[in-house]
């Protein structure tokens, strides 16, 4: 039995996906850059993935650069305004992915550090902080990685235009992407970062939706593809599964993901006494259900869980794949060895109400299993 | 039995699982994530838990990284630099197995429903016939590591399985190689695993306490020479005593700063104080003839272990008596005790 709770690591490719990829695997081929009718095909094939992927962010078919990821759109919304000179520090929210994080180290720039709430959200006067006119970009996720607290892009992109006309406002939306509407989402946001395989598309793809006139110079140089914005061959498959993979989403499952996600809260709250839910007052993807239980410890429990056939993460790990205590639990002012017993469970469109029932059991069995000791 | 295999991405781990496996038992591998700074191999890199990794997959055994980073830092890596500090020259590997690799881990086993563990040790746990367990050398004496696994008392034993003990290192490799694992010719864990090579031991402790120079003294005080730091010099050194060259570092005093040089003969004793020994099943009898290691691959002496009376200032549990003189021991290295070829137990050296 497995039952797949780490939907905010990698979800299933969606059978749209699969199907629209399947010609550019065994079929289709060549290179979009090319001059002849093979070449072009597969450049129609991007041209109409831009267009749907456009629609999809809320940007113009010209603002959509793809990229291999996630990982490398955030370097290009961080380090590109920065290469195409613009002045001034780099803002980022205590809690954002590693990819803005290193990204924003490795910029050379001084890098200014927004606070977040025990709630897991930035607030305007946080950011009022760290923001004035010498900042260079700004970067604030529409939902975080492990808690899946869900930020209001819209309100802090206003406040940051007004105290920083000049600055570039980026967010990471690659784990709001697949249940939240982007053009609404992130509206005022001039830059926006989605990732293929967390929405039911392939790995290896993902793009920067670039709204207006921002000017974004290279990370990836060579031959000039994506407007001069991310040079290499175009992956056609991929860009083609991330197409039909956001052309197929049904933001309206949202409901009943999140409570089938309330549920497993709830069975699993009524039997572990001390269990905590992280981001409980906060807005949050449907998805997500963050929790700490005490005297449980994240990489016994995900053992465990594993044992049972429950897919579940600790929400933090290194390259080695140790559990790390996790830097956004302790930016929530989360003590470290609480932060050391942290258990990410997340759902996605398929997960089913048994699923639900059989992961509560296996949580409350394995954390009573730590308990005892 | 259900056995997790503690996999360090080396040769003798992999081969511990393998026979593990083949002995019957559900195996799981476990890679321990002991420290985060930079370290050339040892259990703590990127490249060696992807080589326990692919082993476990060519086992077919699922593989898992347990992170016990704070609790190296706090019991080996501290306690390495407090001792320095303090004159002594730990042992880092028998602390890591005395507080990590066999109370940590195997606890964390335990709890996770295992009935037992296994790592690549060359030792050998034995169940005596009156029920008792014994830890003995392993069967390739060149490669004995029984001495570093001197603190493991009954508890500990009987939930501990060393799968290679009872093979030489090339029995290990061939088997390796005979299996295809990977790590068949990797090179054997040379040094402390937390400091890397490049950089060594006097730059790893400059970034973590105050090194002082001191000065190279004879017995009656007369200064010889000096050193750079007097925390780096380990009872028994010869290299960098200066213009005392020749002769050898028989004491180490941080406090005044000084190290005493003396003569080959002043370098010998035949009693070494030790602070409390863990002992594998129960002290030995003062009056028995046992030999005492005072090395990883030392030469075995006679000697009979004598507790202190009552309490002893300075956390002095007692002294090994040897037969004819030794080389000083270092305080901090470990004395362990042997009955043939059977530990019976161990201390770490205190200051003379």
């Amino acid at each position: 039995m497995t039952v797949y709770l780490d939907h905010a690591a990698g979800s299933p490719l969606r059978c749209e996906a699969a199907a629209a990829m399947q010609e550019w695997i065994t079929g289709a081929f060549g290179n979009p850059s090319g001059g002849h009718h093979v070449a072009r095909r597969a450049r129609a094939a991007v041209d109409e993935s831009r267009d749907r992927v456009a629609e999809f962010l809320g940007v113009q078919p010209g603002g959509v650069v793809f990229t291999s990821g996630g990982t490398e759109a955030d370097n290009l919304a961080v380090l590109g305004p920065l290469l195409a000179g613009r002045r001034g520090a780099v803002v980022v929210s205590a809690v954002e992915h590693p990819a803005v994080l290193e990204a924003a180290r490795a910029s050379g720039r001084e890098v200014r550090v927004a606070a977040v709430g025990p709630d897991g959200r930035v607030e305007a006067e946080q950011l009022r902080k760290v923001v004035d006119k010498d900042v260079a970009v700004v970067s604030v996720q529409l939902a975080n990685h492990e808690t899946g607290v869900v930020q209001d892009i819209p309100g802090l992109a206003a406040r940051v235009r007004k105290w920083a006309p000049g600055a570039v406002f980026h967010t990471d939306a690659v784990q709001g992407a697949p249940w939240l509407p982007l053009p609404e989402a992130t509206a005022g946001a001039d830059l926006v970062t989605i990732s293929a395989h967390k929405l039911g598309g392939p790995q290896g793809a993902g793009a920067l939706g670039i709204r207006g006139a921002v000017e974004v110079a290279p990370v990836i140089r060579g031959g000039g593809q994506e407007g001069e914005r991310r040079s290499g061959t175009h992956n056609v498959a991929a860009i083609v599964g991330l197409a039909a993979a956001v052309g197929s989403l049904d933001l309206s499952c949202a409901t009943a993901v999140a409570a089938r996600r309330d549920r497993l809260w709830t069975a699993i709250s009524g039997s572990l006494e001390g269990a905590v839910r992280t981001g409980a007052g906060s807005p949050l993807v449907p998805g997500h259900l963050h929790l700490r239980i005490p005297g449980a410890d994240s990489e016994s429990m995900v053992f465990l869980l594993d044992e049972a056939g429950v897919c579940a993460s600790a929400g933090a790990a290194c390259a080695s794949g140790a559990a790390e205590p996790s830097p956004v639990l302790l930016a929530m002012g989360v003590d470290k060895s609480e932060a050391g017993c942290a258990l990410r469970l997340t759902l996605g469109p398929s997960t089913t109400d048994a699923d639900v029932d059989a992961a509560a059991a296996a949580v409350v069995a394995a954390a009573l299993t730590l308990q005892e000791d | 039995m259900k056995v997790l295999v503690a996999m360090s991405g080396g040769v003798d781990s992999s081969v511990a699982a393998a026979l593990a496996l083949a002995g019957g038992h559900s195996v799981v591998g476990a890679t321990m994530k002991l420290w985060g700074g930079p370290a050339d191999r040892g259990c703590c890199s990127v490249s060696d838990v992807d080589d326990a990794r692919r082993v476990a997959q060519q086992l077919g055994i699922a593989h898992h990284v347990f992170n016990f980073s704070a609790d190296f830092e706090r019991h080996v890596v501290e306690p390495y630099v407090a001792d320095h500090a303090a004159g002594a020259t730990p042992n880092p590997c028998i602390e890591c197995n005395r507080h990590v690799k066999f109370d940590s881990f195997l606890r964390r086993a335990l709890r996770l429903g295992f009935d037992a563990v296994a790592t690549g040790h060359h030792a050998r746990v034995v169940r005596d016939p009156d029920g008792s367990w014994s830890l003995r050398r392993g069967a390739d004496a060149a490669k004995d590591q029984s001495y570093v696994l001197h603190m493991l008392g009954q508890e500990q034993l009987a939930r501990v399985l060393l799968p290679v003990g009872e093979m030489t290192k090339a029995e290990v490799r061939a088997e390796a190689a005979r299996l295809g694992l990977r790590t068949a010719a990797k090179a054997d864990s040379q040094d402390v695993c937390f400091i890397s090579s490049a950089a060594g031991r006097a730059a790893f402790l400059a970034e973590r306490m105050a090194l002082h120079p001191g000065r190279v003294v004879d017995r009656a005080g007369r200064t010889l020479g000096e050193v750079e730091a007097v925390e780096l010099v380990t009872v028994g050194q010869r290299r960098g005593l200066g213009a005392a060259a020749g002769r050898y570092a028989v004491e180490v005093d941080v406090a005044r700063r000084t190290v005493t040089a003396g003569t080959a003969d002043e370098l010998m004793v035949s009693s070494v104080p030790v602070g409390p020994p863990a002992w594998v099943a129960g002290a030995p009898d003062p009056a028995e003839d046992l030999e005492v290691q005072t090395s990883a691959h030392g030469t075995p002496v006679p000697a009979r272990w004598h507790p202190a009376p009552g309490s002893a200032p300075g956390g002095v549990a007692g002294r090994v008596l040897t037969a004819s003189p030794i080389r000083r021991v270092a305080p901090g290295q470990s004395v362990v005790l042997y009955r043939g070829d059977r530990v019976v137990g161990g201390a770490v050296a205190a200051p003379a």
